[in-house]
């Protein structure tokens, strides 16, 4: 039997999932086609979760566009979705007279493409904005922030999915035809589901949907960045995200706070053509280490707790010049097809724009009725760390499982693990778990708290221990039992 | 506010001797406080022999060996809160705690800090690679199978020597999973002998000396990792990468005290033990904080973590009962080839053992401890070895005036 929807979201990042969420304010039956086992497994999980603000790309581009609007929303989207967001500050950090020039250039173009805030400091302002950072000016960006890349995906996805949303998880799309009257049909792990509108929103995977769609031509290649996650008593030296210069295409390898604390650095950047590889190489850390500590000289082996990689899919031209994001539809040779290709950074700030952006090309060509129904808020798990004494003090009256603290580093109880494992997306992999609640992202990375996590996933929901996944799909945990029972 | 004399943080095996030996002092108004379920620690999940020799003169699995002290402290009507946490230890010592009934509060006249250690991981040393499913601590491999009846894998490769890798590479083969080998990236390992022929060369399993993993494939479950040996900068040496096809890798690469809590509450840390500064009376920079055992620096053997403790709560009571102890005026240095030496400041009013462990391995050498350039004391060693701690006595009357004492090792 195939599965009937009006729109089928071919990929479940912070692109899809924002698109699946704004086509859920209309009456329509929406599906999104994951091919991991959770959202945000690739590119949207895997950067380094800076809100811009929107000055680094050349004026007049959607990337330019896009950014501004989403930097400027995104203080209510974190309200009304209920993730971490800060509105930081970010600097550029320079030294040299050209440095000057530059950071000046980039100022004007931001000014061209709408940015805010905007200025160019002196060392004094420089030290008492980032006491810790090496440089004799900067460009401070005062709208600049930080957020919870995962989160912010699980976030959106989730509000989907409470607005009608179908996700299904690996799901990897495999073909796509269509039917005499011009309905698509997926096929995706081996299931067939007919749609009347297509929406490419595959990051990595965009050139080869874009092909099934029968847009041809697409050149995607993927710029592999490597990072070094940092204990989260470093955080306390790093205010705000320090960058160098900017050159035309690359940001530079930087040092970035994050929401929870930590500190990470990078990335480099390095052409690949293999998506799937996220290894991190030896050489790699020595580098970003090096380069980061001209910025920011307080990078110390004994505070490293994990590595990272990431891919931007950049769609180039025959030169191997980067594009613009390219948002269309192609009424010619795939109608009600909505294709978005070469989706890279700032598409974690711009998801949403984006989104929206997509949306209206759709509007434009047929008429959705409004979901009288939907919901815009979305409310994320209660953390128990951070809040007030009188605050966990009432969590814990209401739920005695908020006193049970499971993951000692980033103090996780059990009451947000349960809550965690019975999601709404139903994602049930370890990394889904951390992701949601942060345990196991700690110093010590696990070494107390996943076997209770493990267990719990078990007893939970039911599943064999020889199915708990680690994250992605055949990435199981454990082999068996010592003994039977 | 809830008071009491004495609040001891974890229910291990520091703990736990801890609060026994307390009692034994005079001191009832005790209170122990174990984030699990079950005090006894790390020795819940240690379920081969070797404890207890130098405490019993027997050797005991780790559960039998806790159950001593659990059962003494039981009989004594020492409370022991468990599935509780400490969130927070303040320098003027009150102690937050929470557990499912809520959060309160506690004064404390004395803290006891014996929060253990934990296990340095994968990113920590910063090996390269993918990150499958599959690469293990020693001990979470540990707990999946002894505490969880869980096996974390079948094709192993094993990651540095120390003890528990060595223990766990038994473990595994005894459950049937292959273990390929143990590599040691330093030219000497970093577990003590008897695992070495216990563990392994009963087993046939080889130790790799001088080798490391420069790379772990497998973008879903481990696949298998890469194997070099390294040069005497242990760099790895071009050329010489062999493959290793496992779906398994331990890592047995460090412990590390376990001291947030410490550092929350105002406690100096030493930059080599990472554990606190002590004082002959185990007392860390903060006036009524005591810290033993593995929190303050890694043991080899459970039971020098008794004996440690043991003499921790001699102190420890005394503070309780007269408000204070001796001015501990005298620092303590590590010298030559020596790492570490515990406590850092004694009063040269009282004999006193001191610990330490040396660099790297070293043959008919002598432990001495000089005041200065005076030699007050000497022990005389066929072979010296950073795997095992050493403990040397000092007595009082050696001790003279208030200079620095220094340790080194010399042949």
């Amino acid at each position: 039997m195939q599965r009937q929807y009006d729109v089928l979201v071919i990929g479940g990042g912070v692109v899809g999932s924002a698109v699946a969420r704004e086509l859920s304010r209309y009456d329509l039956k929406i599906g999104v086609l994951e091919k991991n086992p959770d959202v945000c497994c690739e590119t949207s999980g895997r950067n380094s979760a800076v809100v811009h603000g929107g000055f680094a790309y050349d004026t007049g581009t959607l990337k330019a566009k896009l950014r501004v609007e989403g930097n400027r929303m995104m203080g209510q989207l974190s309200r009304e979705l209920d993730f971490p967001f800060k509105r930081c500050g970010k600097v550029l950090v320079g030294n040299t007279a050209e440095d000057m020039e530059t950071l000046q250039r980039t100022m004007a173009q931001g000014a061209a493409n709408g940015a805010s805030n905007l200025s160019i400091i002196d060392r004094d302002r420089l030290h008492e904005l980032v006491p810790a950072v090496t440089g004799r000016f900067a460009m401070f960006s005062a709208d600049s922030g930080i957020l919870d890349p995962f989160q912010y995906t699980i976030a959106l996805a989730e509000s989907a999915c409470l607005n009608g949303t179908d996700y299904f998880f690996d799901h990897e799309v495999t073909d796509i035809a269509r039917d005499p009257e011009g309905n698509y049909i997926l096929t995706a792990s081996g299931l067939k589901y007919r749609c009347r509108w297509v929406v490419n929103c595959a990051g990595l995977g965009c050139g080869k949907i874009s092909d099934m769609l029968g847009i041809k031509g697409y050149r995607i290649i993927g710029s592999k960045g490597d990072y070094i996650i940092l204990d989260n008593h470093t955080g306390k030296l790093l205010p705000m995200p320090v960058y160098p210069v900017p050159s035309n295409t690359y940001m530079g390898i930087h040092v970035t706070n994050t929401i929870d604390g930590n500190v990470i650095v990078g990335p480099n950047a390095e052409t690949v053509s293999d998506f799937s590889y996220y290894g991190v190489p030896k050489r790699n850390m020595e580098y970003l280490r090096e380069s980061a500590s001209r910025l920011w000289p307080h990078i110390r082996r004994e505070d490293y707790i994990r590595n990272y990689s990431g891919i931007l899919p950049k769609w180039v031209d025959e030169n191997g010049v980067i594009q613009d994001f390219k948002i269309e539809i192609r009424d010619d040779a795939a109608p009600r097809a909505v294709n978005l290709v070469g989706i890279e950074s700032p598409g974690l700030t711009a998801a949403v724009p984006i989104a929206r952006y997509a949306v209206e090309l759709m509007r434009e060509r047929e008429k959705f009725r409004e979901n009288p129904g939907f919901v815009p808020e979305r409310k994320g798990i209660v953390r128990f760390a951070g809040q007030s004494l009188q605050e966990q003090r009432r969590l814990i009256a209401e739920d005695g499982d908020y006193g049970q603290i499971v993951c000692r580093c980033e103090k996780v109880t059990k009451a947000e693990l349960l809550k965690a494992i019975r999601n709404p997306l139903g994602v049930h992999t370890m990394t889904g778990i951390k992701y949601r609640t942060r345990a196991m992202m700690g110093r010590c990375q696990g070494g107390y708290c996943q076997m209770r996590i493990e267990q719990m996933i078990e007893e939970e929901l039911g599943v064999k221990e020889t199915n708990v996944l680690y994250g992605r799909r055949g990435s199981n945990v454990l082999v068996g039992r010592v003994r039977e029972d | 506010m809830e008071t009491r004399d004495v609040v001891i943080v974890g229910g291990g095996p520091a703990g736990l001797a801890a609060a026994v030996e307390l009692y034994k002092q005079g001191i009832r108004d005790i209170l122990i406080v174990e984030r699990e379920k079950h005090p006894g620690g790390i020795l819940r999940q240690c379920i081969h022999d070797g404890f207890g020799l130098a405490c019993f003169h027997t050797t005991l699995s780790g559960p039998e060996y806790a159950a001593r002290f659990i059962q003494e402290a039981k009989t004594m009507g020492i409370p022991c809160e468990t599935d509780t946490t400490v969130l927070h230890i303040s320098g003027d010592k009150q102690v937050t705690v929470v557990n499912e009934k809520g959060i309160r509060q506690i004064q404390a006249k004395a803290v006891i800090l014996t929060m253990g250690c934990r296990e340095r991981t994968r990113g920590a040393v910063g090996i390269p690679g993918e990150r499958p499913a599959g690469v293990f601590t020693a001990g979470v491999a540990q707990a999946y199978m002894n505490l969880y009846n869980r096996m974390p894998g079948r094709e192993a490769v094993i990651l540095g020597s120390g003890d528990i890798g060595m223990i766990m590479a038994r473990r595994l083969t005894l459950e049937g999973a292959h273990v390929q080998a143990v590599l040691e990236i330093q030219p000497f390992p970093g577990g003590l002998p008897r695992n070495i022929e216990q563990c392994l060369n009963d087993y046939g399993i080889p130790l790799c000396l001088s080798h490391t993993v420069t790379d772990i494939h497998g973008d879903a479950r481990l696949t298998g990792v890469t194997v070099c040996k390294v040069d005497e900068n242990l760099r790895p040496i071009p050329g010489t990468e062999r493959e290793y096809a496992c779906d398994t890798l331990i890592l047995s690469v460090g412990l590390l005290p376990e001291n947030e809590l410490s550092l929350e509450a105002g406690v100096e840390v030493d930059a080599r033990t990472k554990g606190a500064v002590v004082d002959e009376y185990f007392q860390t920079s903060v006036p009524g904080i005591f810290a033993a055992g593995n929190v303050l620096h890694v043991h080899d053997l459970v039971d020098f973590v008794s004996i440690e403790a043991e003499e921790l709560a001699r102190g420890a009571a005394e503070y309780v009962r007269e408000g204070r102890l001796r001015e501990c005026g005298i620092e303590l240095g590590a010298g030559a080839h020596v790492g570490y030496t515990v406590p850092r400041r004694i009063s040269g009013g009282r004999d006193v053992t001191l610990s330490l462990r040396v660099k790297g391995e070293l043959q008919n050498c002598s432990i001495v401890v000089r005041q200065d350039k005076r030699e007050i004391a000497r022990k005389n060693m066929k072979r010296a070895i950073p795997a095992e701690m050493i403990r040397i006595p000092v007595k009082a009357e050696t001790v003279k005036g208030n200079g620095k004492l220094e340790v080194s090792a010399e042949w």
